[in-house]
């Protein structure tokens, strides 16, 4: 029997398991993915919002600004690349003045530092390549970026140094609540826990719904992206902003913590929960709005496009509460989710504690988690002495992205343990480049079917039926 | 601690060996080959499929045998070269850090050095095709890694998008292993490989090549369940209502080559915006002095051979480059740019800088028919060649003499094409 189960392991999931980890009390964490940080953290927009978008009041706009606040931190402790690069809302007539009028004001209101206006010679002063239409600007110095499934990742990581427990592909299927608290069910096992924390994405509505509560549903919007060669990063250094029309916040312009330019989202409200497909429409709208805001776009320079859904709870704002006896939903955490999930983890360990659980401190809990690119920031001094210790670190597998055998063994053996080839990519880096894994991918399969001690026919892009060969030609398992 | 040495060879392929076998050969001992896969030969050693060497040596071989052909002269000539080695850093003073397993993290500082670091397939994130990301989908190469190196078989249902060489022969691969090729499609209305290709690799096994079409769709949670491919009009843009479904387990891409150049990046050197390779002098001379590129690193090569014949001139020029101490090769200096008329899409290499015989290699950007290519300055023809068909997916070549240089009075000379347009 754990004290809590958390269904779910995004970033808000990732979060929470943290943060409790930190006090004397049994913790696992549940997905049915065959990896954490697999829904909405896996592909969004990666920013860390200053806070001035929600509504003044909303739960949105005070854990947003407090989160965004404890980011850098956070970042540091759990070795996340994190850069404070300010962002813009940029307007190109009087309408858009108003509404950026309109933003500052609400950005004052909900405690954002350090906001301004800027005039257009301010605006272009300060980045070079945006559009000489644009003649206003609210400039966030406090916005930043980071890699968010590198964030969820390193978070379950430290997570489970400091004990807590991980239950990959296990989907919840059913949620029995007896006397001394819940049973979760799955197809082959289940856990039982004394409280619940619901952090199950776009799926929260129907694991609400297993103990009883049917106040809310979740519904996916698609937001799709295109990602630029890292040539292309240095197009912008602030995130770009259009100003914000009734479907939110439109299309940005960013670079990535990792040196790209990222282009997107879309925003479609779909009805499927899964599919994460691009559309050809979703790639014409991206190219035809970014244009607007920033001057010569490469867009040849494409190397890959995404898409995203994010949880939208309808209300507007975060939906954060018991849905019975110790039991938690956070749902509809929607943007700026990312930003506000170090606070919502805080204000859910709140919660829990106003329901009478003891929440002691371990004495042992350790806040670092080792860089999964610490290799990468090392001297070459410092590399060399680890090469002398484990020769592997210095087989360059990734060849895009310099990523050597010991760092994806690494990634198979550290927590969250990596289990597949996407797994890899989002710890390593590993095809991630510009050749999209077409060098890599062969010898990673290798690496893992040794690791992991299954043959390479099992070996799955990113779990369940993904498998990435059929077969052996001659010898071992015919297709 | 930075270790000295005459000439480095970045890349131990084809360029790589041929290169370093032609330097030697011009009286360059202190010689280091830096290649980063396990084995000397480059992409050839996946290549199991014959054709190479007519034209350098008047056989069929396989890719492995072309190679070993190589790899036996840098042995004999006891040419160094270590394996599973990265260059991680280049600089246009050219030193250069790589890292290895016996030696960790090095430094070299070489009096030449000569890029041959290969190209790579195009991806398919470049395409921005629509749809899921499942597995099963390979560029040709990799497929053919899995293949012919790992011994795996990719899928069982195949459509490759693309009639790059690479696709057509593992259209032939596939099908030979058992794999059915439903379809090829190439979005041009003319194959991006060789016609031999097309014949031997598709038409002998009746598999379908679909010209002007694409895939504008791709299925599947987990893994590919299918592709939808539609005609496209000369705009490239999909026909509305020409819409197929395929099933199919594998989409393999064959989609084109980039150079690869982030070293030659790195180190600042001027790159060609068509190639995606170096600008060159006809001495394969970068715009840095003592930098020398060639093979598919300079510009997609459509036979091994041209890539050979390419990298001796390299080698030799590093080698005089050497001797000179760092003096240009060719005492008798010249500065004319070569530009290029309708119907040239390129031509390798931009500038003649001295009065030696240029080997000048080009792709045209159509098919032609009685095609009469001509080197002009002005009015005058400096040197010219009649062709009965030209077509982009295979390089030509006009040779200049040191004579015709020498009659060059100018900085300009043009490269023109008359034809028919097919």
């Amino acid at each position: 029997m754990y004290d809590i189960v958390i269904i779910g392991a995004g970033i808000v999931g990732a979060m929470t398991a943290r943060e409790l980890s930190k006090y004397l009390l049994s913790v696992c964490i549940l997905d049915k993915e065959s990896d954490v940080a697999m829904g909405a953290t896996k592909a969004n927009s990666a920013i860390i919002h200053a806070g001035y978008d929600p509504k003044e009041g909303t739960l949105k706009a005070r854990l947003n600004v407090l989160g965004s606040e404890m980011m850098p931190q956070i970042a540091e402790e759990l070795g996340v690349r994190y850069i404070n690069n300010g962002s813009l809302v940029i307007g190109f007539n009087d309408e858009d003045a108003e509404k950026i009028k309109t933003l500052y004001r609400r950005g004052i209101a909900n405690g954002v530092k350090k906001l301004a206006l800027l005039d257009k010679d301010e605006l272009l002063n300060l980045e070079s390549n945006i559009s000489k239409n644009a003649v206003c600007a609210l400039y966030a110095p406090t916005s930043g970026i980071t890699c968010p499934y590198e964030l969820a990742i390193a978070a379950i990581g430290n997570a489970m140094d400091n004990g807590v427990d991980l239950k990959l592909n296990f989907k919840v299927e059913e949620i029995k609540k007896n006397e001394d608290g819940y049973e979760v069910i799955s197809s082959f096992e289940s856990v039982k826990a004394k409280y619940i924390i619901n952090a199950a994405g776009l799926f929260a509505d129907d694991i609400a719904k297993m103990a009883g509560d049917t106040s809310f549903s979740i519904h996916p919007r698609k937001g799709e992206y295109l990602l630029l060669d890292k040539e292309c990063g240095s197009l912008v250094s602030h995130t770009i902003f259009g100003t914000p029309t009734e479907k939110g916040k439109g299309i940005l312009i960013t670079p990535t913590v990792d040196g790209n330019l990222l282009l997107g989202p879309t925003s479609v409200d779909i009805t499927d929960k899964t599919d994460t497909s691009t559309t050809f429409d979703g790639i014409e709208t991206i190219l035809s709005q970014v244009n607007k805001y920033v001057n010569s776009i490469p867009f040849n320079r494409v190397i890959t496009s995404f898409s995203g859904l994010r949880a939208v709870g309808g209300t507007g704002d975060f939906i954060i509460k018991f849905s019975n006896d110790n039991f938690i939903s956070v749902a509809g955490i929607e943007s700026p989710g990312l930003s506000a999930a170090p606070a919502i983890a805080r204000y859910v360990a709140g919660m829990l504690k106003e329901t009478g659980i003891r929440l002691e401190k371990k004495k042992k809990f350790n806040p670092y988690r080792k860089s999964m690119h610490f290799f990468k920031n090392l001297s070459d001094e410092e590399k060399n002495r680890l090469i002398r210790e484990n020769r592997k670190y210095a087989r360059i597998v990734c060849r895009c992205e310099m990523v050597s055998e010991g760092e994806i063994i690494d990634a198979i053996r550290s927590n969250p343990k990596a289990t597949n080839l996407d797994a890899v990519k989002r710890r390593t880096r590993s095809g991630m480049g510009r050749c999209q894994g077409g060098f890599c991918s062969p010898y990673i399969l290798d690496i893992l079917s040794e690791e992991l001690k299954i043959p390479v026919e099992h070996i799955t892009k990113s779990g369940g039926a993904s498998n990435i060969i059929i077969g052996r030609t001659k010898g071992g398992e015919q297709w | 601690m930075v270790k000295s040495t005459d000439l480095v060879i970045i890349g131990g392929g084809p360029a790589g060996m041929s290169a370093a076998i032609s330097a030697y050969n011009n009286g360059i001992r202190d010689i280091l080959i830096l290649e980063r896969a396990e084995t000397l030969g480059g992409i050839l050693q996946q290549c199991i499929h014959n054709g190479f060497g007519i034209h350098k040596f008047n056989e069929e071989l396989t890719g492995p045998e072309y190679s070993w052909r190589y790899e036996k002269q840098i042995l004999e000539l006891k040419i160094p070269y270590k394996l599973n080695t990265m260059v991680t850093e280049f600089t246009r003073d050219k030193i250069i850090t790589a890292v290895n397993e016996q030696d960790g993290i090095f430094k070299i500082k070489a009096k030449a050095v000569i890029l041959a670091t290969g190209c790579r397939e195009r991806p398919r994130g470049a395409l921005n095709i629509p749809g899921t990301r499942p597995s099963g989908i390979f560029t040709a190469g990799t497929a053919q890694k899995y293949i012919n190196i790992k011994g795996y078989m990719p899928g069982k249902s195949v459509v490759i998008l693309g009639s790059g060489d690479i696709g057509l022969i593992m259209a032939r691969r596939m099908t030979l292993e058992g794999a059915e090729v439903k379809a090829v499609c190439e979005i041009m209305p003319y194959p991006g490989g060789r016609a031999r290709n097309v014949e031997q690799c598709l038409n002998d096994f009746n598999i379908p090549l679909k010209l002007s079409h694409t895939v504008v769709e791709i299925h599947g949670k987990h893994r590919l369940t299918g592709v939808t491919i539609a005609k496209v009009d000369e705009n490239k843009k999909p026909v509305p209502g020409t819409e197929e479904y395929i099933s199919c387990d594998t989409l393999l891409l064959s989609v084109g080559l980039i150079p690869e150049n982030e070293l030659a990046k790195s180190a600042g050197i001027e790159l060609d915006s068509v190639t995606g390779g170096a600008v060159v002098d006809q001495n394969r001379q970068t715009s840095v002095k003592g930098i020398f590129a060639c093979g598919n690193a300079l510009h997609v090569h459509d036979l091994v051979d041209y890539v050979s014949e390419e990298a001796e001139i390299a080698g030799k020029s590093a080698a005089d480059y050497i001797k000179n101490n760092g003096m240009s090769p060719g005492s008798f200096a010249r500065n004319i740019i070569i530009k290029t008329g309708g119907g040239i899409r390129y031509t390798v290499p931009r500038k003649i800088t001295s009065i030696t015989d240029a080997k000048i290699y080009f792709r045209t950007s159509g098919i032609y028919r009685n095609a009469k290519i001509s080197i002009k300055e002005g009015e005058r023809v400096v040197a010219s060649i009649k062709k009965k068909r030209v077509v982009p997916a295979e390089m030509e070549m006009i040779k200049l003499t040191g004579d015709n240089i020498r009659e060059i009075k100018g900085g300009i000379v043009t490269f023109e094409l008359e034809g028919l347009h097919d």
